[in-house]
C-alpha cells in the first residue's frame, strides 16, 4: 500500500496545487521525485508530530489541503489533542495517512504498535476513518475524499486482500448473501472472512470506511439479527455503530478483534495473528458458534 | 472587568498583560479591515494563550469587528464569546485556542501557507511564558527558523508568572540560538511595541520578548496570583474600576 500511496500522492500533487505533503521523516526516499518537482509543497518536516498536525491546520486555514504521513502511534496517539482541537473542533480538512497499523511492525515492540488508532479517532466528532484492503482501494478512496473539507484518517497496512472490491467512500459493500448471520469484515480482514465464510449461509459486508459508518447497508442485510464484527484493531470498536444501526431490534453481537492489552511479543504480524486468534480458522469458529448459538 | 463580573468567568490579569500589545497591533500595525475580516490579504494575529480572550474581545469590539454590547454576554450559554476564543464564532479570531502550545505551530502553518501562495501578509502570534513550557513552542521555533518564515513574528508575553513553576531564563538568547531575530521590549510601552512590530526581519522570523506585568493597570491584581482566574464581585468591581481610572 505504501508504493500506491506514493503514486497516488504524486498524482494529486501534480493535479491539485492546493495539496501539501508533510512527511514525519519516513518515506522520504519514495517522494524524492515529488520533492524535486514541488519543493514548496513537499516537506520532510521532521520528527515533531504534534506541531506538524497544528502546522497542517494552519495550512488548511488558508485553503491548502495537507497530507501528513508517519507511523500510526506517532500520528494518532502522540498528536491526538492536535487532531481533536486543531482539526476536529476547528472544522478543518486534512489527510492523515499512517503506516504500521496494529502490529504490522511486530518486531519493533509496543512503542510501534497501534491497535487503538481507530477506537480513539472515533471519539473525535467529524473525523473520517478509512481502512483500505488493497492498494487500489486506497487509491480510489483517497481520490474520492482527500479534498472533501473533513479530517480523514487513512490506515495503510503491510497486509492486503488478494482482490480489490469496488469501493466507495462512506459506503460498505455486500460481498456475500446469506441468512444465518451477518459478518462484517473491515479492511485487510476480508480475505480471511471470505475464506472462513465459505459454504456457510452468512452475509458478508465489507467496510473500508468506518466513519461515517454505513448503517443503512447493515440494516438491510441482517435478517438473522446475529452479527460478527471482524476488526483489525481493539475489538468492540464498532459496537455502538452496529447497535445503533439495528435498534430497536434485539441482536446478538460477537467480535473477532484484538484484545485490549499490550502485545509484548515480537516476531511477525502473522505470528501475532495466530497468538491473538485472528486467523481464518479462528474467525470460522466464531461464525459457526454464532450461527449455532 | 464588567464582562468577567457579569459572567463569573475570565482570566483578567492574563488579558491585562497583553492589552497594550493587542491595542498597538490593531490600532497601528495589522493590515486588517473589521468589515472584511476574512480578506485573503489581511495580516493574521493568533492569540495562542487563549485564556486571555477577554483582552482580544475588548480590542476587536473597540475596533468594530462586533458590537461592544456583546462583551457583556461573555461566556453566556448562547453567546459567541467564550472563555477561550472560537474562530468559527467570533469575527477576527483566526484560531481557536485554549490548550496551550497549539496557536504557535498553527501560526507557523499559516505563515508557510502564505509563503506557498506568495501572499505578502504577515502573521503575528502571542504566546505566554507559561505556555513556553510546552514542547510544541520549541518545535515551532525550530520549524519557523528552518523554513525562514520572515513573515512570522512571535510575541512572548514574558510576565514571569510561570517562574514559580519553571524558570525560562534568558528567552532572548534561547530564541536567538534557534535562529530567530530577537528583541526585548517593555510590553506596556506603546512606542516600543510599535517600533518592534513594524520593523520585522526580512530574512528570518522575529521574536519579541515583551517584558510585561500580569494584571497591568490594576494595583490589586498586578502580579497577584490569587486573581489569575478569579472574577470580581460587584463591590470588588467598583473598587477595581476606580483603580483603572
Amino acid at each position: 500500500m505504501r508504493k500506491q500511496f506514493v503514486k497516488t500522492v504524486e498524482a494529486v500533487l501534480k493535479n491539485d496545487p492546493k495539496v501539501v505533503l508533510l512527511l514525519g521523516d519516513i518515506g522520504v526516499w519514495g517522494f524524492n521525485n515529488a520533492s524535486k518537482l514541488y519543493p514548496d509543497r513537499v516537506h520532510n518536516i521532521g520528527i515533531l508530530e504534534q506541531s506538524t498536525i497544528s502546522l497542517s491546520a494552519g495550512l488548511a486555514m488558508n485553503g491548502l489541503i495537507p497530507i501528513v504521513h508517519t507511523i500510526a502511534p506517532f500520528l494518532v496517539e502522540r498528536s491526538y489533542e492536535q487532531l481533536k482541537l486543531d482539526f476536529g473542533y476547528q472544522g478543518l480538512g486534512g489527510n492523515f495517512v499512517s503506516v504500521g497499523s496494529s502490529y504490522d511492525y511486530a518486531a519493533l515492540g509496543c512503542s510501534h504498535h497501534c491497535p487503538a488508532d481507530v477506537p480513539i479517532l472515533k471519539q473525535i466528532p467529524g473525523m473520517e476513518i478509512v481502512l483500505p484492503g488493497t492498494p487500489e482501494e486506497f487509491n480510489d478512496l483517497f481520490l474520492e475524499s482527500y479534498g472533501n473539507g473533513h479530517p480523514t484518517y487513512f490506515r495503510l497496512s503491510e497486509q492486503k486482500n488478494s482482490e480489490s472490491q469496488k469501493v466507495k467512500f462512506g459506503k460498505a459493500t455486500v460481498v456475500q448473501k446469506g441468512t444465518k448471520a451477518t459478518v462484517i469484515a473491515v479492511g485487510i480482514l476480508l480475505d480471511r472472512v471470505l475464506e472462513a465464510s465459505k459454504n456457510l449461509d452468512v452475509t458478508v459486508l465489507y467496510y473500508t470506511t468506518l466513519a461515517p459508518f454505513d448503517s443503512a447497508i447493515l440494516k438491510k442485510n441482517c435478517p438473522s439479527n446475529k452479527i460478527l464484527v471482524c476488526e483489525p484493531y481493539y475489538k468492540g470498536t464498532l459496537a455502538t455503530e452496529v447497535i445503533d444501526a439495528l435498534a430497536p431490534r434485539p441482536i446478538k453481537i460477537e467480535f473477532a478483534g484484538l484484545p485490549h492489552k499490550f502485545f509484548t511479543n515480537y516476531g511477525t504480524a502473522s505470528e501475532h495473528d495466530k497468538f491473538l486468534k485472528m486467523t481464518t480458522g479462528d474467525i470460522k469458529n466464531k461464525i459457526k458458534k454464532l450461527i449455532n448459538g | 472587568m464588567e464582562s468577567a463580573t457579569t459572567s463569573g468567568e475570565g482570566h483578567i490579569p492574563s488579558a491585562f498583560s497583553i492589552l497594550d500589545i493587542l491595542w498597538v497591533l490593531y490600532d497601528q500595525v495589522l493590515n486588517i479591515d473589521p468589515k472584511n475580516p476574512n480578506d485573503d490579504k489581511r495580516d493574521r494575529l493568533i492569540v495562542s494563550k487563549g485564556h486571555a480572550s477577554l483582552g482580544i474581545y475588548a480590542v476587536l469590539a473597540e475596533k468594530g469587528f462586533f458590537k461592544t454590547s456583546e462583551l457583556l454576554n461573555f461566556a453566556k450559554f448562547n453567546n459567541s464569546l467564550g472563555g477561550h476564543p472560537d474562530r468559527n464564532k467570533v469575527p477576527g479570531i483566526e484560531a481557536s485556542t485554549g490548550s496551550l502550545g497549539h496557536g504557535f505551530p498553527m501560526a507557523v502553518g499559516i505563515a508557510m501557507a502564505l509563503k506557498i501562495k506568495k501572499n505578502k501578509a504577515k502573521v503575528f502570534v502571542i504566546i505566554g511564558d507559561g505556555e513556553s513550557n510546552e514542547g510544541t513552542v520549541w518545535e515551532s521555533a525550530l520549524l519557523a527558523s528552518h523554513h525562514e518564515l520572515s513573515n512570522l513574528c512571535c510575541i512572548i508575553d514574558y510576565n514571569h508568572s510561570n517562574d514559580k513553576a519553571l524558570k525560562l531564563g534568558n528567552l532572548r538568547k534561547k530564541f536567538e540560538s534557534f535562529g530567530w531575530e530577537t528583541r526585548t521590549i517593555n510590553g506596556h510601552n506603546h512606542k516600543e511595541i510599535y517600533t518592534s512590530l513594524s520593523t520585522l526581519s526580512a530574512t528570518r522570523p522575529t521574536a519579541i520578548i515583551a517584558e510585561t506585568i500580569k494584571g497591568k493597570g490594576s494595583k490589586t491584581m498586578e502580579n497577584n496570583h490569587a486573581w489569575h482566574h478569579k472574577t470580581p464581585n460587584k463591590e470588588e468591581l467598583e473598587s477595581l474600576l476606580k483603580e483603572l481610572a
